[in-house]
């Protein structure tokens, strides 16, 4: 592990706010290496900070102090522009409730980064069905959100998420919806997708067994600060 | 993102809430309706008093006159006026004014008090020779009967005021004949012998009574371009050339004569109208007339207090036009409020998976603009309607009070396009402050909207 190169740094990072004359430290002083293709968990009860940690990864939060470096980059230094760069093509995201837009059909969602990062109309058609292809839902193409089951829709939010190709997929509570049955298929297909583009995957969740079976290390937060980082049991095998 | 992506997207946001978007532009094509069909009225208005200040010929004439003219009685003098002859107005003079660039024409008033026998009836009134270039003025469209059909016919255009003293009909004069009786100014031979000039010979002129028949061939509401520092309007229109071998005496005749002239047998005019090429050079030529030393008049200021006028009149019609399309514009942010509020996790999602926040502003103004732009097409066009409307309407009632139909409204390419334009520009005002605040959302704010 220590081989690899870092895909996500994080120096003394901190999130405070303040609400009315009291100062809530979601994020307090975490340092973290997440090395490339590698996949974390973050782990926590509610409120420990492990969802505002993604956020500011993703960029779309910003640090009271310290510094997050992705794939060498400081996001603290980067302007609001460059960080919807930095969201549209080196990351990925999925999230607990999907957040496929209803109106849209499959295509339509899958195709939306690709819009945003002005790929060209004649490529994008492609790379919208290898993106389905890989999460085995070509079939369902021209369907809408509400016309599948949970399962199905974190799968297209997770077509989508990789249509650009990302360098690193960050997971918000991805089985938090699901059963447990389809929670592990969902998991099962992430390291799958892992493997075969060898994305840097940081997921948070609160399902300790699932995480410890498909993750390569376990981060626990609570109070915002991080408590322990363990290597799972499949993380302990490689 | 790409102006065809955002434009897409842009058109799937407003099918989504239609019923909502359709009645927002509605809204704006009901504000833009109103500022078109009002202006339609100030613009039909204008055009109209144009088309018939155009028609009288006054705003591309000059009229010329020689510098010792008299003023009027009771007027004082010119400053600086001499002893010293001042340059007639000859045929010299006509020639020079005719190459002045920009001329369309010079003519000569003949214009005189005379009397008509018509039913063995005298009148007095006061005959003007008409030159052929009025025949396309415009001043004779809807006349009863016809223009002279030739320049040196033997016929008669009657004034309409005049027809009702000979007729109590005036269109059933049109065909019949009068009698034209004038003084001729004949030259008296010289006793001295001198050599003849322009074949009158020094020595002056003697007033000989004649009489002409003319044919009534029309009858016209007003005279075109009446004449300035003449006798005043004239009642029996004749052709200019008919008109000028009449040999007729005119008021400068004896004037001449009275100042001692060097030249009294040689033929003089009264004044000289002179018409430009466009009311735009009028300015120009008028210096220029002065310049060879005449005196020149024109009634441009009259046109431009015309035009200044219309655009205050335009301002303000387009000011209350304008009210309705201000309220449609509030319509416009609070349609585009309430979407950013039910949007509110979906601009999330585009932040997460990307879009700047210049992308979420772009999405909005193009939505703005999209109903501010199909808002102005549907409202030019009902603007266009309603001014029809309006038009029509007056038209049925003038029609009933046996007056001529009007022009009351017109909508010409720049005010369709300056409404469209107008409304686009309004549409994208009011989606400055929505666009804005939902390109300000905090994106992890938005996600966890619910």
């Amino acid at each position: 592990m220590s081989d690899r190169q870092a895909a996500v740094q994080l120096e003394h990072i901190s999130r405070h706010y303040h609400m009315g004359a009291s100062s809530v430290r979601a994020v307090d002083d975490v340092s973290l290496m997440v090395p490339e293709s590698e996949f974390l968990a973050l782990l926590g009860s509610s409120g420990s900070g492990k969802s505002t940690l993604l956020n500011l990864i993703a960029g779309l939060d910003r640090p009271t102090a310290g510094a997050i470096l992705a794939k060498g980059t400081n996001l603290a230094t980067l302007s609001s522009w460059e960080l919807a760069r930095y969201r549209r093509n080196t990351i990925g995201m999925i999230f607990q409730s999907f957040n496929l837009l209803p109106r849209m059909t499959l295509e339509e969602n899958v195709e939306l980064p690709l819009r945003l990062a002005e790929v060209e109309r004649s490529e994008r058609a492609g790379r919208v069905r290898e993106a389905l292809e890989r999460v085995r839902l070509t079939h369902r193409i021209g369907h809408r959100p509400a016309e599948l089951s949970g399962g199905e829709q974190q799968r297209v939010a997770i077509a989508r998420a990789l249509v650009n190709r990302p360098k690193i997929l960050l997971a918000d509570e991805p089985t938090g919806n699901l059963d447990s049955a389809t929670g592990e298929a969902i998991l099962s297909l992430l390291r799958e997708l892992q493997t075969q583009m060898e994305m840097t995957i940081v997921m948070v969740t609160h399902e300790r067994p699932l995480a410890e079976r498909y993750a390569d290390r376990l981060a626990t937060m609570g109070d915002g600060k991080l408590l322990s980082i363990t290597s799972a049991a499949r993380g302990a095998a490689q | 993102m790409k102006a065809r992506d955002l434009t897409d997207l842009a058109l799937r946001n407003l099918r989504e809430a239609i019923l909502r978007n359709a009645l927002t532009t509605l809204g704006v094509a009901v504000g833009v309706a109103s500022l078109v069909a009002m202006l339609s009225l100030g613009v039909g208005l204008q055009q109209m008093a144009s088309k018939r200040l155009s028609q009288s010929g006054l705003f591309d004439t000059i009229f010329v006159t020689t510098k010792n003219s008299f003023r009027g009685m009771g007027r004082p003098q010119r400053e600086g006026q001499s002893d010293k002859p001042a340059r007639p107005l000859d045929e010299d003079a006509r020639h020079e004014l005719e190459k002045l660039p920009n001329v369309i024409e010079v003519y000569p008033q003949v214009r005189f008090y005379t009397e008509v026998r018509f039913n063995n009836k005298p009148y007095a009134t006061v005959v003007a020779g008409l030159p052929e270039s009025s025949r396309n003025s415009g001043a004779f469209e809807g006349m009863q009967g016809n223009f002279f059909s030739s320049p040196s016919a033997h016929e008669a255009i009657l004034q309409i005021d005049f027809a009702k003293d000979l007729a109590e009909k005036p269109a059933s004069l049109v065909g019949q004949e009068l009698t034209l009786r004038y003084a001729e100014r004949q030259a008296i031979p010289a006793a001295s012998g001198a050599s003849s000039n322009e074949g009158e010979t020094p020595g002056g002129f003697s007033i000989v009574p004649k009489e002409l028949r003319l044919k009534i061939v029309g009858v016209v509401e007003t005279e075109p371009a009446p004449g300035y520092g003449g006798v005043g309007n004239a009642r029996l229109l004749m052709p200019l050339e008919t008109a000028s071998t009449l040999r007729a005496a005119q008021v400068n005749d004896l004037r001449e004569v009275v100042r001692g002239s060097d030249t009294p047998n040689k033929v003089t005019y009264a004044s000289l109208s002179v018409r430009a090429k466009s009311p735009s050079q009028v300015a120009v030529l008028e210096a220029s007339i002065k310049n060879l030393g005449f005196n020149a008049f024109s009634l441009l200021d009259a046109s431009k207090s015309l035009q200044t006028f219309f655009s205050v009149f335009d301002s303000l019609l387009g000011i209350f036009g304008s009210l309705a399309l201000a309220v449609a514009t509030l319509g416009i942010v609070n349609t585009l409020v309430m979407a950013i509020l039910e949007r509110r996790r979906e601009i999330g999602v585009l932040k997460a998976l990307g879009a700047a926040d210049s992308d979420v502003q772009q999405l909005f103004f193009v939505e703005a603009g999209v109903m501010g732009f199909l808002g102005g097409i549907f409202g030019v066009g009902i603007g266009w309607l309603l001014g029809r409307a309006i038009t029509t309407g007056t038209n049925i009632y003038l029609k009933r009070q046996n007056l001529n139909p009007i022009e009351l409204s017109s909508v010409p390419l720049w005010l369709a396009i300056a409404g469209l334009v107008f409304a686009v520009m309004v549409s994208l005002l009011a989606g400055l402050y929505p666009a804005s605040r939902a390109a300000k959302l905090n994106p992890v704010d938005a996600l966890r909207y619910e």
